[in-house]
């Protein structure tokens, strides 16, 4: 009885594990550059989301307000162009793949 | 059964170190065909080893002694539920928890993340895969538990005793839940490192992981010293143990990170600390483990001297040589984006408060394995004891308190001298009016320096708390012109990354009133009382009444009733006792074989907010001792319904003739805060680990498709 199901549970992992070697199907994962950059974008706008509570909270003036808002919408801009870009090159790399 | 089990675990070690090599092999050729390999490797290990470890389960709840492990471990008189979570009271049994739960998280981090971190994802599998062959190999071949007995005994030694309580049983699967998720950063962080691909992206794929981590460890760590407080008869829930430091330094170093990665994400600073962080925290987990496992160092929860010592000694020097030489080696790479860094700012005080945490781990390490560092030294084997840690850790843990109350203060990048002034004000009059309030109720507190700053530093982290959020919700008030309570609830909810932060911060300053009130103001007593004598303990009076005296199918009892009065008005009724549970050894004697095995106290506890009454009783077995010889000597051979007679009369005659007991009696004021306050940290971590309700994650979609349509009619 034990070997019997030994010997099942070794089919079921040889076919689980292994069928990718036998699969014509290649895997293709995100562009790690745009992926750094989707993170990078997202932390980005929890920064700026924090920034809005820390004015309306207080820790603000109005004056440094105004002064950090621009600086990060302009951090926030520039690493959009930045997925932008890279998007645009990944998508020109899979065509010529 | 067993020929399975052992089949399993030599299939799980090969999945493991084939998976590791496919992983590495596809990543450096290229082939995502074998990644896959590798990656399904782990899957298919989460399938095997759910298997041996159903198999374990049900030779526990079978009562099947022809398990070693079985028989060692339980028996057919242990209780059901107590019977299911055996399993892990075993080092083999532990053992084959800790990798199956490392395989479950495994499993999870690379389902989630593999298409995402396609170029880390394969190293992360096979770091994974060989903390999975490491523990597999132990499994194997040094702690498997399917090792048969023969002949099978017709019943077990039963758990032991100190191990029968709820919280113990829980207590280690979220230990080990904490040091196999720490794993995952770790891998994903060598891998990092590896590939040279040092974003933020790795960091946002493994963030939750080290946050549930955290969670697990801090729970576990909890549960322990409850476990501790109310069932261990020495009357506290925190000694110092090797292996309770064992949790707490990689707790230490996990919150750490979870802070100052916020800075890394933020504006691209610490990398290297924030790297060495995660590294450092995954070798504590590890060197936990060790310590739990190797029995070098005397410790209550350890199990004792064994042969896995020297690998996972090999193990956990290969771990940190191989982090330290990878670190170095991408010093370039780590190197801070940022530039600018406002002294008044969120992130110094994260900062500092990091140094913090980090001093707090380094003394506690070093006492930890002073006893070993002295041997090597000296040859001696000298320890340090409770007083040394609480002289260096004290003051420490007042400041880290004191500054996580004024981190949320201060704003992200830099606060101006009067933003400042103006948050901290309250605050601080708060701490010191706490203080000031505090030093002329309680005279003992006057003289106390440290407990004084400790309730002033508790005081500004929980003001500083009530303070954001009653600042949150009256901006939420204003925008949205919702009630206080729904605007509370909308603020947590919409923030729930900040707001649970606030309520850990808010629950370990709980936690810590907790513990300077309990430990400054406790008042103990040892005395050796008759039935019918009084003893004094702070404002209460305690009398013996009455002995107690009870046999069950595991223990006998003997007790007593407590009478405990305030004022000479009666307020609580205790019956500590002490349960006395058989020896296997037959050459005992009927009777003696139950009072020369092993015994645990079962704490009589008077549980209030402003304080609880702690009784434990310790009775004169010795008296009877003459008694329990002459019926060893003239019934040799009872039988077991004439052993259970025999006992009964033991039980009785102490009941009716009791001798003189010795009690221990506690007045521990506040103690219970230091679990309401935990509780509070755990909920408040689990707000932060939950995920953002769904609405909230489109509308951050449909604010990043807006700003990419901008762009596009900006260029058109």
């Amino acid at each position: 009885m034990d070997f019997l199901l030994i010997m099942v549970v070794l089919v079921a992992v040889a076919v689980v594990v292994f069928a990718p070697l036998r699969s014509d199907r290649s895997e293709r994962g995100e562009d790690p550059e745009v992926a750094a950059l989707e993170a990078e974008r997202d932390a980005k706008l929890r920064e700026i989301r924090d920034f809005e509570i820390d004015f309306e909270t207080g820790k603000l003036s109005l004056a440094e307000h105004r002064a950090l808002d621009l600086t990060l919408r302009a951090e926030a801009a520039a690493i959009l162009r930045r997925l932008d870009a890279a998007r645009e090159g990944s998508r020109e790399r899979r065509v010529r793949a | 059964m067993i020929t399975l089990g052992r089949a399993l675990l030599l299939l799980a070690l090969a999945l493991a170190v084939g998976g590791a090599a496919a992983s590495i092999y596809g990543a450096r050729t290229r082939r995502p065909e074998w990644v896959a390999v590798g990656r399904r490797s782990a899957y298919a290990l989460v399938g095997v080893l759910t298997l041996a470890f159903a198999l374990l389960e049900a030779a526990f709840l079978r009562s099947d002694f022809a398990l070693q492990v079985v028989a060692g471990h339980s028996s057919t008189t242990t209780p059901l539920f107590y019977r299911a979570t055996a399993a892990w009271s075993s080092q083999e049994g532990s053992l084959l928890l800790w990798v199956w739960l490392l395989s479950l998280w495994s499993s999870a981090v690379l389902r989630s993340s593999h298409a995402r971190l396609r170029e880390l994802a394969p190293y992360a599998t096979a770091v994974l895969l060989g903390f999975a062959a490491f523990f597999g190999s132990m499994l194997v071949f040094l702690a498997n538990p399917f090792q048969l007995l023969d002949p099978a005994p017709a019943d077990g030694s039963g758990l032991q005793p100190l191990l029968r309580h709820p919280a113990m049983m829980v207590h280690p699967p979220l230990l080990y839940s904490g040091y196999t998720l720490l794993t995952v950063p770790f891998a994903f962080g060598v891998a990092a490192l590896v590939t040279r691909r040092l974003d933020a992206a790795w960091i946002a794929a493994t963030r939750r992981f080290a946050l549930a981590a955290w969670l697990c460890l801090g729970a576990g760590i909890l549960l322990g010293a409850r476990w501790s407080w109310s069932e261990l008869g020495w009357g506290g829930y925190w000694a110092w143990d090797p292996v309770e430091n064992a949790a707490l330094m990689p707790w230490l170093t996990c919150t750490a990170f979870i802070h100052s990665v916020m800075v890394q994400q933020r504006r691209g600073l610490l990398k290297t600390w924030n790297m060495s962080l995660v590294l450092g925290s995954g070798i504590l987990a590890v060197l936990g483990t060790f310590l739990v496992r190797s029995g070098i160092l005397d410790s209550i929860h350890a199990f004792g001297a064994s042969t896995l010592g020297k690998p996972f000694l090999a193990f956990v020097a290969a771990l940190a040589f191989g982090s330290v030489l990878l670190v170095a080696s991408r010093r370039a790479e780590l190197r801070s984006e940022g530039r600018d860094w406002s002294l008044v700012s969120r992130e110094s005080v994260f900062l500092l408060n990091n140094l913090v945490l980090v001093g707090l781990c380094l003394v506690i390490l070093w006492g930890t394995f002073f006893p070993l560092i002295s041997e090597a030294a000296t040859g001696d084997k000298a320890s340090v004891g409770p007083p040394w840690f609480d002289r260096y850790t004290a003051p420490l843990a007042i400041l880290a308190v004191a500054l996580s109350g004024l981190g949320p203060l201060l704003a992200w990048r830099r606060s101006s001298a009067e933003g400042a002034r103006r948050a901290l004000l309250r605050p601080l009059a708060a701490s010191v009016a706490v203080v000031a309030v505090v030093a002329a109720a309680v005279p003992a507190a006057a003289g106390s320096p440290r407990t004084l700053l400790l309730f002033g530093a508790a005081a500004l982290a929980i003001a500083a708390v009530a303070q954001e959020l009653w600042r949150g919700a009256a901006a939420r008030r204003r925008v949205s012109g919702e009630g206080p309570a729904r605007a509370v609830v909308s603020l947590v909810r919409r923030n729930r990354r900040r707001y649970g932060g606030y309520l850990v911060h808010a629950g370990v300053a709980v936690m810590l009133v907790g513990v300077a009130a309990s430990s400054a103001f406790q008042h103990v007593r040892d005395v050796r009382l008759s039935p019918g004598q009084d003893a004094r303990v702070g404002s209460y009076d305690v009398r013996y009444v009455s002995a107690t005296g009870a046999v069950g199918k595991e223990k006998v009892s003997l007790g007593a009733v407590l009478d405990v009065r305030r004022d000479g008005r009666h307020v609580a009724t205790l019956r500590p006792n002490r349960g006395y549970y058989p020896s296997r050894d037959p050459g005992l004697g009927p009777a003696g074989r139950w009072f020369d095995g092993e015994a645990a106290s079962e704490v009589g506890l008077w549980v209030r907010p402003q304080g609880d009454v702690w009784t434990a009783v310790q009775p004169d077995i010795q008296s009877m001792q003459r008694m329990i010889d002459g019926i060893d000597r003239r019934f040799p051979l009872a039988d077991a319904a004439s052993e259970r007679f025999i006992l009964q009369a033991i039980a009785d005659r102490y009941r009716m003739l009791p001798p003189a007991a010795s009690f221990r009696l506690i007045v521990s004021p506040l103690v219970e805060w230091v679990w309401i306050g935990g509780a509070l940290a755990v909920l408040g971590g689990l707000i932060s680990l939950w995920p953002r309700p769904r609405s909230l994650r489109v509308r951050s979609a449909a604010w990043a498709a807006a700003g990419r349509l901008g762009r596009a009619l900006e260029r058109a």
